[in-house]
Parts: structure tokens; sequence; C-alpha cells
């Protein structure tokens, strides 16, 4: 399968004038095309860290985060890369990736849905097209689609707050996805819902995501919600954050994330995942 | 309109009758107000010379808005008080503006901006007068400078307690700090911006009246200040 991002001996800290508290280190793993990787690990082990160095909004202190370009990206690359992040040709430097807007291919979903109560929902899905200028014809045709595709089109005008958590949390979505991100980034989105719009919203994004093919990458500190959704699950130690353990999880390619919740494997996942995470206790 | 319930229109016409007592009332404290005055000022109970009373109020209005002085010193006023209610809006959002821009600038300037408006501008007034000459772009100045470092402060702290995730979702969709600006920390700041001018509006009509006391020739502030120079109580009682 085609490689889409690469970690190698990620670490970070961070740093108050009080000292210094050292979040990641030595974080190594590879995202494929199409994968679904979950992140666990106890609270405050450094996983929403992990995503902003992943998405670019900081910067690596040790190691390097690559990002493998897809192709029609690739002429448009900077032509001198790097010389010392650069093991292939083909790939770029998070840094000068994140230059590149006309390239921005990491969709990054929040905690919260942050829509903006002085936007309309329309409004607010379309924030993203329109900082970046791509606010054409053809981008509005496709958000409205996907409106419609989810079940929002008809609140279109509504402010965000006549919506529900879940339909909320769906509008979130689909304004990260108008950007055509080729990795999703998913920053504990449902942990703001409750817990049967949890599931419900889970299932549906989960849906939606192998719907339109995109890799994603799930922070969780729910268990349950990375075996149902994941296609590998990532444990990372308490802080300063290692990987302790990478688990595939293989279930039927057209079984949903509800249904994937009772099948008999479920269990057996959560146990091992849980086992790793409270080894040392 | 479907029929209304009977619990319904009760509950209408509780509600009306409570607004009319409200309003009845008010007018009620107003009135007997005014009848108090009128008769303490008639029997002598309180020197109509330093109290005034309504009626000679009531009669000096008349007389200036026969000859339509009072129209002029209230537009002057006016005037003078919206100049520099618009020039502090203005101003003080250009300012925060840049001193959120700019951290180390906003961290260089914080004390002097504390220190400014913990002034007595009133004191300033005279001052302003003796550099710029007692026109009326001076009383604007003065009105200006009561309220705008108090505005400036203000709606820095509002700019600055904008949710840092909401930020961090425009840098997410690839915005740049100029996105953040305008796309969250202005709109959201749109209420406390209202807020704001509701009570910088009182700040500079103060202001513009301690402008008036000190220097001019027209306006409400010049005619409290002749008002009590000459005894003419009632006009200073009338504004």
């Amino acid at each position: 399968m085609e490689k889409l991002l690469e970690a190698s001996h990620v670490g970070y800290s961070y740093h108050t004038m009080q000292g210094e508290t050292p979040a990641l280190s030595n974080i190594n793993f590879t995202v494929h095309k199409g994968d679904f990787l979950a992140i666990v690990g106890p609270s405050g082990c450094g996983k929403s860290t992990l995503l902003s160095l992943l998405s670019g909004l900081l910067k690596p202190e040790h190691g390097s985060i690559f990002l493998y370009k897809p192709g029609d990206c690739t002429k448009a690359a900077d032509p001198k890369p790097d010389s010392l992040q650069t093991p292939q040709d083909n790939i770029l430097s998070h840094r000068q990736h994140l230059n590149q807007k006309s390239c921005h291919t990491i969709g990054y979903m929040l905690q919260h849905d942050h829509l903006f109560e002085w936007r309309t929902i329309e409004k607010n899905v379309m924030l993203g097209l329109e900082i970046q200028k791509k606010l054409t014809p053809e981008t509005k045709e496709m958000v409205h689609d996907m409106l419609k595709t989810y079940g929002l089109y008809k609140f279109k005008d509504a402010k965000p707050s006549q919506l529900s958590g879940g339909m909320r949390q769906r509008a979130a979505l689909i304004r990260t996805l108008a950007l055509k991100p080729e990795l999703l980034l998913l920053d504990e989105p449902f942990s703001a819902l409750d817990y049967q719009t949890r599931l419900t919203v889970g299932d549906d994004i989960g849906e939606i995501i192998k719907k339109e093919q995109k890799t994603a990458i799930l922070v969780t500190h729910d268990l349950s919600e990375a075996v149902s959704l994941g296609t590998q699950v990532l444990v990372l130690s308490k802080r300063p954050a290692t990987i302790k353990a990478v688990i595939d999880i293989d279930f039927p390619d057209d079984i949903s994330a509800l249904k994937r919740r009772n099948s008999p494997e479920f269990k057996n996942y959560f146990n091992q995942i849980w086992k790793e995470l409270n080894e040392d206790e | 309109m479907s029929e209304i319930s009977l619990a319904q229109q009760n509950f209408l016409l509780t509600q009306k009758k409570h607004k009319r007592t409200v309003t009845v009332s008010r007018l009620c404290i107003f009135i007997l107000f005014l009848v108090i005055w009128e008769s303490a000022a008639q029997f002598g109970f309180i020197d109509s010379f330093i109290f005034s009373s309504p009626s000679k109020v009531f009669l000096c209005a008349y007389g200036m808005i026969q000859d339509h002085t009072l129209f002029i010193h209230i537009g002057i006023t006016l005037f003078e008080t919206i100049a520099s209610f618009l020039l502090v809006t203005f101003f003080a959002l250009i300012i925060t503006i840049l001193l959120w821009l700019n951290k180390r600038l906003s961290e260089t300037l914080e004390p002097y901006l504390v220190i400014l408006n913990s002034l007595p501008k009133s004191a300033l007034a005279p001052l302003l007068i003796v550099w710029l000459g007692a026109t009326y772009k001076t009383i604007i100045i003065t009105g200006i400078s009561v309220a705008i470092f108090g505005s400036i402060l203000s709606l820095y702290t509002s700019f600055q307690s904008v949710d840092p995730e909401k930020i961090k979702l425009i840098y997410t969709i690839g915005g740049k700090k100029y996105h953040v600006l305008t796309k969250v920390v202005l709109p959201s700041n749109i209420p406390s911006l209202f807020s704001l001018m509701k009570v910088n509006i009182g700040l500079c009509l103060v202001g513009v009246i301690i402008g008036e006391f000190i220097a001019s020739r027209q306006g409400l502030g010049y005619l409290i200040i002749y008002g009590s120079q000459v005894f003419k109580l009632f006009y200073i009682l009338l504004l």
C-alpha cells in the first residue's frame, strides 16, 4: 500500500519558565493510504501534542515527520528539499508542505465543533474554502452535495445553536472535508457528545470517512471507540509518551462501527489494549 | 392563527396589567416630584433663588426655545460629543488591533496605558486648552482623552479572551494571523464593542462638558458655568 505519512524518532517538550516537560519521545510509525489509525493512551500523555505535530501546527524538536505528496502536487513541490530530512525525493518535510497552501492535504478536526455563532451553517462549512480562496461555484456545489448527503441541507441557513450536538459535529466534519484533505486528524471529536449521540455520530463519521476513502488518525481515550473505528491501534505510554504497542484490528470491511462492538473479537481487542495500557501498574 | 386558550388569555391580560401599572407608577413618581418641588418653592420651604422651581425652569426653557439659543448650545455639544465618540471608537479599534498583532508592543505599552487611564482626565483639560487653544477641536480632544485609554484596555482584554481553540481552528484550515483577526477575533468581539460604545457615548459627553466648562462660548458646559456665575441656577437645573 501507498505510504502517506511517516513519523521517525519524533520528540517534543513543552517549555515554561519553570522548566521543561517532555511530552513525546522517540515516536515512530507509518500511515498508509486508507488506514484508520487510532491512538490511545493515558490522559495527559501527549496525544493531542502528537496531532498538532502531525498537522504542522507545532514543529518537532527531535526527529521528523514526512508527508508523502499525492501525485498531482509533486510538480509544485519545492525543488530542493531539506537535505537532512529527505530519505526519498518525493518526500517533503512538514514545514515545506505547509508553506504550499495549494496542496494543503491535512484536515484537522478538533474536540469541539467550534462552529461560529455569527455564521450560518453553510457559511461555517465554507470557512476553510473562504480562507484558502477556493470558493468557486464547483466547490460550493460540492459542499452543498455533502450537506445533502449528510442530512444538513435543510439547516444550511440555520445558526449553529439551533442544531443538535451530533449535527454540529457532522457540520464540523464537512468543514474539514470541504478542503479535500488526503489525511484526516481527529482529536477526540466525539468526547463532547453524550454517550448515545457519540455512538451514532461515531458510526456516521466512520462511514463517511470510509465512503470518502480518506486516511484518518484518531486520538481518543475511549478504547471501545478506538477498536470500533480503527484498522490499527497505537498504544502510548505515560508521559513522556513512547509507543508501547501497535495492534492491528481486523474486522470484515463491510461491517459498521456499531456492529463491530457486537462481534466476539471486539472484547479480545479491547482486553488486549487494556492490558497494554495498564501493564506497569 | 389558532384559537387562544382561556389560560393563555388570562396570562396575557395579567401581563398587560402588570406593564400598565409599572408605567403609571413611573409617571406618578415624576409628577409627584415636580409637585413637591414646586410647592416647596412656592410656600418658602426652600429658597427658590438657590433651588429654583419647576415653573421657572419651564419658563426659562421656553424662552431659550423661542430665541433658538437652546438648540444652538445642544447642537454644539451634540456635535462635539458625537465627533469625539466616533474618533474614540475608531482609534481604540485601530490601536487595539495593532496591540493584538504585536505582542511585544502590547507588553511594552501596557503599563503606560494603565497610567494614562488612571490619570484624572478632567485635570488634563486645562493643559490641553493651553497647548491647543480654546477651539472646538480641543473640546473634542478632551472628550477623546476621557474615553480612549479605558476603551483600548477593555477592548484588548476582550480580544485576548477569544477561545484559543477557535484560533487553532483557523490555523488548522490553513488560515494566517490575518484570518484569525478577520474571521474570529473581530466578529466575536462585536458584542463587546457595542457595549463599550454605550459606555463611551456617556464618557465622551462628560469629557466634552468638562472641556466646555473650561474654555468655550457655546455648548451645554458653557451654559452651566455661565448659569452658576450669574446665579441663574435654573439654567443648570434645566440641563
